[in-house]
């Protein structure tokens, strides 16, 4: 049950997307959201769909992959396609029963909304699949850098050393649940019948031990990082260091033709 | 200087519900550089406190504690202390921060802010060092315990340091995994004269040590080669440890009368010896 928890859904392959530096991608993925929104008309979103689907064939993810994501969020898309629908009264009336009329402005609109949502996912998905948790982390790092500026200092470090960490841990506190379920359930603790109410508090004596045991861990991990000469990121290095390649330069040209052929279709039309 | 770490009349003193407990009483012992260190000694018997101390991650209660002649107490040169002698510790998982094993081996020379070359090179050696380095881009908790506390102690050294105190850190490693935490640190004293101090408490990863110490009670109890500390097969038994069996067998065949030398330890010296002893009678 708990080995279903995958975390960072990163998918091994060597593309130009993979190649991508993470802070680029991000800044690229951000536009690309901003843009998705901002086509107002058939042809400009036409034109972010056609864009969306180029990066996807980029980054040589199987598509499924990307469809398995939808899966995920069936619902809103259901939702939203279907307020859209009544949301509109523009067009000719091809259904009217009660005070309810559905019409071809409505089914535009519903299409229109749905697959904005569609091209949010994909592109959101094509970020968390082609780069690792690590770099995603070590990427937020340098993005929120500014920061320290306006006396954040220690606050984006902080933040990135907690994400750092809790990457590493997961899957040992998940090996560690696992653990902890079998021993309870080897002294006759029943987790999978009963009530809503009788199975949350048989999971109390899986819990209480799994955060016992974590506090222990953290400070036996900070006496480790202590031990390791850490002191809080002061005058730190790194040993991977980011670097921008001319797959950057093509990211930001396309990301620049597109914003510019988005912004003159929504004029046009 | 000989002894990268001096401990002079050194106690801790804790508090635990009011009551004063002294876990190491007044304690005096040298470190020779480039020397292998094995101190035994049975859970409570103050070793673990005694090697937080080398390192300054304890401070001593009374008396002081020198690393290469910086006192452990000074916060200014506290780093210092820390890049000279690394610790490495009981449980592997504990100990690793990052998801990736060279990054994480790249934690320390991090934190000393040294230059991004730099800090690939010593990865690099370091890795290597402990035999791990094919396994440079893997997750951590893909590896088994003994080759995570190789990861562990590569982390240590590629810090560089000159000496490594490790507290236990086989005891949660099956025997495969603990001969090849043995192994290793064996072959860094040697190829790099890299100190080590080694607490446990299996004897017989003190075989090949240039000293063995036996902690009791928060005091030194015995202190000179592996050979003649396992003599005193009575004192060990009395505090709770277990001698090799090699030097059991040899000391019963010599309470029941026959004419073996006891201070062999390894199972072919012991084996000739035996046979030596049969065939004279």
């Amino acid at each position: 049950m708990l080995k279903d928890i995958t975390f960072g859904q990163y998918y091994e392959a060597s593309s130009p997307v993979h190649k991508c530096d993470p802070r680029v991608k991000i800044i690229l993925m951000l536009c690309f959201i901003v843009f998705i929104f901002v086509s107002q008309n058939a042809f400009a979103l036409a034109l972010s769909t056609v864009a969306v689907f180029f990066v996807l064939l980029l980054s040589r993810v199987p598509m499924k992959l990307f469809l398995k994501n939808l899966k995920a969020i069936w619902f809103v898309l259901f939702f939203t396609a279907v307020i859209n629908l009544f949301y509109s009264n523009s067009g000719t009336v091809l259904l009217h029963f009660w005070k309810i009329e559905i019409t071809t402005g409505g089914i535009y609109r519903s299409i229109f909304m749905a697959l904005r949502i569609v091209l949010l996912i994909f592109i959101s998905s094509v970020l968390t699949y082609t780069t690792t948790p690590n770099s995603l982390t070590e990427a937020i790092e340098r993005l929120l850098s500014p920061l320290k500026y306006i006396g954040l200092k220690n606050a984006v470090h902080t933040f990135a050393m907690m994400m750092t960490i809790a990457l590493r841990f997961i899957p040992t506190l998940i090996e560690e649940a696992e653990k902890i379920m079998n021993a309870q359930k080897a002294r006759g603790a029943d987790l999978e019948n009963g009530s809503l109410v009788e199975r949350v508090k048989a999971l109390i004596p899986i819990l209480i031990p799994l955060l016992i045991s974590s506090v222990r861990r953290a400070y036996e991990l900070a006496e480790a990082m202590e031990c390791r000469c850490y002191n809080g990121g002061e005058g730190k290095t790194r040993m991977k260091q980011l670097r921008m390649s001319t797959v950057d330069l093509y990211a930001i040209i396309f990301i620049v033709v597109f914003a510019a052929l988005v912004i003159t279709l929504n004029i046009i039309f | 200087m000989d002894n990268i770490i001096e401990i002079k009349n050194v106690s801790f003193e804790y508090t635990d519900e009011q009551t004063v407990h002294t876990a190491v009483k007044n304690i005096n012992l040298n470190i020779k550089r480039g020397s292998f260190t094995v101190i035994l000694g049975h859970n409570g018997s103050g070793k673990s406190t005694l090697a937080k101390m080398m390192n300054g991650l304890n401070k001593p209660t009374f008396g002081d504690v020198f690393v290469d002649g910086i006192n452990t107490r000074d916060e200014e040169t506290e780093i210092e202390v820390k890049r000279r002698v690394g610790m490495v510790f009981q449980n592997p998982d504990n100990q690793l921060v990052a998801s990736i094993v060279e990054e994480d081996v790249a934690f320390g020379p991090e934190n000393l802010g040294l230059e991004p070359e730099v800090i690939r090179q010593r990865v690099d050696k370091a890795l290597k060092a402990v035999g791990m380095a094919e396994f440079a881009n893997s997750t951590p908790h893909r590896l088994s315990g003994g080759q995570k506390q190789r990861i562990a102690i590569a982390g240590i050294i590629a810090m560089e340091p000159e000496c490594l105190v490790l507290d236990e850190p086989t005891a949660m490693l099956d025997p495969k995994g603990r001969r090849e935490i043995i192994n290793t640190l064996e072959r860094l004293n040697k190829e790099k004269s890299i100190t080590v101090v080694l607490i446990t408490h299996y004897m017989e990863e003190a075989e090949n040590a240039d000293r063995v110490l036996v902690m009791n009670d928060g005091e030194i109890i015995e202190d000179g080669k592996p050979s003649e500390v396992f003599q005193n097969v009575k004192l060990l038994k009395s505090v709770g440890l277990d001698v090799p069996q090699t030097t059991e067998l040899l000391y019963a065949l010599k309470q029941k009368g026959f004419s073996v030398d006891t201070s062999k330890i390894s199972i072919k010296d012991t084996a000739k010896e035996i046979a030596k002893s049969f065939f004279k009678e």
